[in-house]
């Protein structure tokens, strides 16, 4: 029994097709859907979602936020960005965690605590979903 | 020869309005397939956020948002896009007729009407013709970005929450091909869906995490922005769309005008050289 999943961001869709498990970073943890699900809505917070296609074949993506809608059959997640795993921009991840610790170090109140925060936490996210999808590549890839 | 120095310098000129309408062409047919593109790539996000909320619509909460319910009331938010520049053929000119006879309609049932305005144009029309303009948000570039809307459909969204508005309508060009873009108006709150396939029909709820009032804020702001921001998106491409059609057509005519200038110059020639060749041999039979 599989259930259809779609990820879209504001910019483009992403992900498109069927699965028989999706993870997803909702707010107040993370949730698993399986097909025949109860309806559910929730909002989602920066992290991983990860479609699984078949017992051997996972595909993480990482948002930064969105909304996640749960019909019996159908999964929605509209996300504010997406992006596959293996399209991670490292690079701009890690320069985007340093800047916003350094915003986070500076005391003298000029920055904007909670924008600098969240910026932090999306960067750190970032980071362990490629990690992650590294560790496990040579497994997925199989 | 001095014969047709005027007809040579119009056509002079001609000539380097149409380099300047062909390379306004060139520029608008590129930004077209960029534009279009990004309307492409925006679609999917507006139709499953719309699919979500068709299948809110049909639900059982227990907590109503306001969006969803019906109002009965005369107050009604408009929120125009138009394009900051002209020289797009009759883009805007089509839609503000369009929205100033149904505005006169409202105002014939005795609605009190406001105006949120993107796009330069838009503001200069409605404010010469006196509407009341409550917000506007102009300068948004080739490649708008859902952050610049955000601003003013709140101004309107605010008032809608407040109780001040009832209704909230969105007015746009919908892009149909490269020659056709259509002006739409389109109810945008409260929010009202057409009856749905029978397996949503039986009473049931979502699970809400973390609870029914928050997600559902959430979720219908963005909704409303969504919506918004395609319209914005689509009228974009629209515009870089009749721009092109429009510069080509001046082109087109320039160089019309120019074959015209051209034939009659070369009338004039001929018949200045006909002239003095008669007078000439006119001349030489006197003296003979």
């Amino acid at each position: 029994m599989t259930i259809h999943v779609d990820i879209v961001s504001a910019e483009a869709e992403i992900f498109s097709g069927t699965a028989e498990m999706v993870f997803a970073p909702a707010e107040l943890g993370e949730v698993g859907i399986a097909p025949r699900h109860a309806p559910f809505l929730s909002r989602l917070v920066p992290g991983e979602v990860r479609v699984k296609i078949s017992a051997d074949e996972q595909l993480p993506f990482y948002v930064s936020g969105g909304i996640i809608e749960v019909q019996p059959h159908v999964v929605t997640v509209l996300a504010d960005t997406a992006v596959r795993a293996k399209d991670i921009d490292e690079a701009a991840a890690l320069e985007a965690k340093r800047r916003a610790e350094e915003a986070l170090r500076d005391r003298s109140g000029k920055i904007d605590y909670a924008k600098a925060q969240a910026e932090l936490v999306e960067a750190v996210r970032q980071l362990q979903v490629l990690e992650r999808y590294k560790k496990h590549k040579g497994r997925l890839e199989k | 020869m001095a014969v047709g120095k005027e007809i040579r310098t119009k056509i002079g000129s001609i000539k380097n309005t149409q380099k300047i309408t062909k390379a306004m062409e060139m520029v608008a047919a590129s930004k077209m397939r960029r534009t279009q593109e990004r309307m492409n790539a925006t679609r999917p996000y507006a139709r499953r956020m719309q699919r979500i909320i068709r299948h809110l619509a049909h639900a059982h909460p227990e907590y109503r948002h306001p969006y969803l319910l019906p109002r009965d009331g005369k107050r009604i938010g408009i929120l125009l896009v138009s394009t900051d520049r002209g020289l797009c053929g009759g883009l805007n000119a089509n839609l503000f007729r369009g929205l100033l006879r149904r505005m006169k309609q409202w105002e014939e049932y005795g609605c009190h009407l406001e105006l949120s305005i993107i796009g330069q144009k838009g503001v200069s029309f409605f404010a010469g013709v006196g509407g009341r303009i409550v917000a506007q948000k102009t300068q948004l570039g080739d490649e708008p970005h859902l952050g610049d809307v955000i601003g003013v459909v709140k101004v309107l969204l605010d008032k809608y929450d407040a109780g001040e508005l009832d209704q909230i309508h969105l007015v746009f060009n919908e892009f149909v091909n490269t020659m056709t873009q259509k002006p739409v108006i389109q109810k945008v709150l409260p929010i009202e869906v057409e009856e749905l396939e029978d397996q949503l029909r039986h009473h049931w709820d979502y699970i809400y995490e973390p609870d029914a009032k928050e997600v559902l804020d959430d979720l219908l702001q963005r909704y409303v922005e969504s919506i918004v921001f395609q319209g914005v998106v689509e009228n974009k491409a629209c515009e870089q769309a009749a721009r092109m059609v429009a510069m080509k057509s001046a082109s087109d005519n320039a160089g019309k005008f120019i074959d015209e200038l051209q034939l009659l110059y070369n009338k004039a020639r001929q018949a200045s050289i006909t002239q003095e060749l008669s007078e000439i041999v006119s001349g030489a039979a006197a003296i003979q």
